[in-house]
């Protein structure tokens, strides 16, 4: 399974005095089995991008293929597409609808034709991966849940599909920290156990550095860098001037190395950086 | 002690259903904010935070318990607009709080309610939107901006009222990294022009900075105190599902492995020099 982005361009309310380039002609890759971060300001086009990804929008110029598959192109089976290519939106709390858990999970696999039986497999499995308990849950109203258990019901919703691709906008976002660590395990574990594609937007830097084999940097609609967390981080100053930052123990250790201590730059957690700084220290 | 916000055995209920049993968000909880202050509330998502807030401005009234806000009880409908004068509240996500189709319209929305002069009006807006650096925007529309330029409108509405009290209800949570600083330099400035802010937050590092940092765990405060105090506390830290700012953090750790560096570190600037002085 592999994406492939070719050229991408979108503009919104073309025509109009405020026509604004959202996506301006971007392409890049993600490989097999890879979890690809994607960082930018509000409104440097990464929502649009991804939503690219599955269909959801068709750009103005440029391609999209999934799995060898032009998915822009006219006659492509959007409903197949859809069913490898699974988006979390921000906040997605805010779709549950079903009167159960049970049921709100079900509702996607049901939709693609499962049949009972591999409904409630999947729908188990899925509750399962997101960390809660099955029996517990399943007849629960979603809308009794706390905050960090609705997000994970949602996400099982998506979940469920078994897209070989997943998109997730923000997951964390709003979350308590707790919440926050237990939301990103989650999808560790996800990943782990679907051998699938992980595509995640996020604000926070120490997230896309710690789970992300490959990071993307949208500015005002363009890539504006792409390589490992490690290459991209070592561009402090120029992510600073687009509203972004570098993880704080890379910050941390960077600013020690400006006061002229030679100190290896190789972390990206409060554990890291005390393993490095310890190190210089004995 | 001149205090803005008096909260006395606050017990606030909920009633999911009807029929069902109360779910109590608020659990006997006690609080004095001095006029002037910074105070910080953190807590898990669930543990009565945005609650509290709403009692504050008496957007929701006590079930037991008494608050007062600027001396007046929140639970005296008489003087329900005094209250929300002096107690403004800013909420996570701007969209939901601005009205207008043009910017200085949204500013002007809350003096306009409270029936302030048409000339005061004018001047009002202009001061507000210059004190979140956004009157270079006040023609424009508020869903062309973005959500940290949103936040700064929706507080900008808030100081056009001239309240003694500001309560933010997570407004940086939705914001990317630079809408974040933006918004909370903000807050700063005016709580140095002597606005007293209430701040909810699920950051650490925005909760240090504050005077008093309160943390609420299933309704009840856990811990309050100094941000050293509070966050030297690390059971109680743990226990609410909340974590340690990153300098914090990473001295504890420094100091597992048996490096001398000082207690009480909660900045990054603090935790670089302590480092350099022990190199």
């Amino acid at each position: 399974m592999s994406i492939e982005v070719k050229n991408l361009t979108y503009i919104y309310s073309e025509g109009l005095p405020h026509e604004q380039v959202a996506v301006d002609d971007v392409s890049f890759e993600i490989g097999d089995e890879s979890v690809l971060g994607i960082m930018g300001h509000t409104g440097s086009g990464k929502s649009t991008l991804v939503q690219h990804l599955n269909g959801l929008i068709k750009p103005k110029s440029g391609q999209v293929i999934v799995d060898g598959e032009d998915i822009t192109a006219g006659r492509a089976d959007m409903s197949r597409i859809r069913k490898n290519v699974g988006l979390v939106f921000q906040y997605p709390e805010y779709q549950l609808f079903e009167e159960t858990c049970y049921l709100d999970v079900a509702f996607g696999p049901k939709n693609m034709g499962c049949d009972e039986e591999e409904t409630q497999r999947r729908v188990k499995e899925a509750i399962g991966l997101v960390g809660l308990d099955y029996e517990e849950i399943k007849d629960k109203s979603p809308f009794d849940l706390s905050g960090g258990q609705k997000r994970r019901i949602a996400m099982a919703g998506v979940i469920a599909m078994k897209p070989k691709i997943l998109i997730l906008d923000e997951p964390t976002a709003g979350l308590d920290p707790e919440a926050k660590r237990g939301i990103l395990q989650l999808v560790r574990d996800v990943h782990e156990h679907e051998k699938n594609i992980i595509v995640m937007i996020s604000h926070n830097m120490t997230d896309v550095a710690c789970m992300c084999d490959k990071v993307i940097v949208m500015d005002r609609g363009r890539k504006l860098m792409d390589g490992t967390p490690s290459e991209i981080f070592a561009h402090r100053k120029e992510l600073e001037s687009i509203g972004l930052s570098v993880p704080p123990a890379l910050e941390l250790i960077q600013k020690l190395r400006e006061r002229g201590i030679d100190i290896s730059e190789d972390a990206f957690t409060a554990m890291e950086a005390a393993d490095v700084i310890c190190e210089v220290l004995k | 002690m001149d205090r803005i916000i008096c909260i006395e055995n606050l017990i606030l209920e909920y009633q999911a259903e009807e029929g069902s049993e109360p779910k109590r968000a608020v659990d006997d909880v006690s609080i004095d904010i001095e006029r002037g202050s910074f105070t910080a509330v953190i807590g898990r998502n669930g543990s009565g935070k945005s609650t509290l807030a709403k009692t504050m401005n008496a957007l929701l009234l006590p079930t037991e318990g008494k608050v007062y806000t600027a001396g007046f009880d929140t639970a005296d409908a008489e003087h329900l607009w005094d209250i929300r004068q002096n107690a403004g509240m800013v909420f996570q996500n701007p969209d939901n709080q601005l009205v207008s189709a043009i910017v200085e319209d949204d500013v002007a929305f809350g003096p306009e309610n409270i029936g302030v002069d048409p000339d005061q009006i004018r001047v009002r807006v202009d001061e507000a939107l210059t004190a979140v650096n956004m009157y270079d925007y006040r023609k424009k529309a508020p869903h062309m901006l973005s959500g940290g330029q949103k936040q700064r409108i929706a507080i900008a509405g808030i100081i056009a009222m001239k309240p003694a009290c500001i309560i933010f209800d997570e407004p940086t949570a939705m914001l990317d990294p630079k809408g974040r600083k933006d918004v909370l330099g903000i807050i700063h400035k005016l709580h140095d022009e002597g606005i007293t802010v209430v701040l909810i937050t699920h950051f650490m590092e925005e909760a240090a900075q504050a005077d008093t940092v309160v943390i609420l765990d299933n309704g009840r405060i856990a811990a309050k105190g100094t941000p050293e105090e509070v966050f030297s506390l690390r059971n109680v830290i743990q226990s609410a599902g909340l974590e340690m700012p990153f300098a914090a953090d990473v001295a504890d750790r420094l100091r597992a492995k048996g490096i001398d560096i000082s207690e009480g570190i909660l900045e990054m600037d603090e935790l670089v020099e302590a480092i350099c002085q022990l190199k």
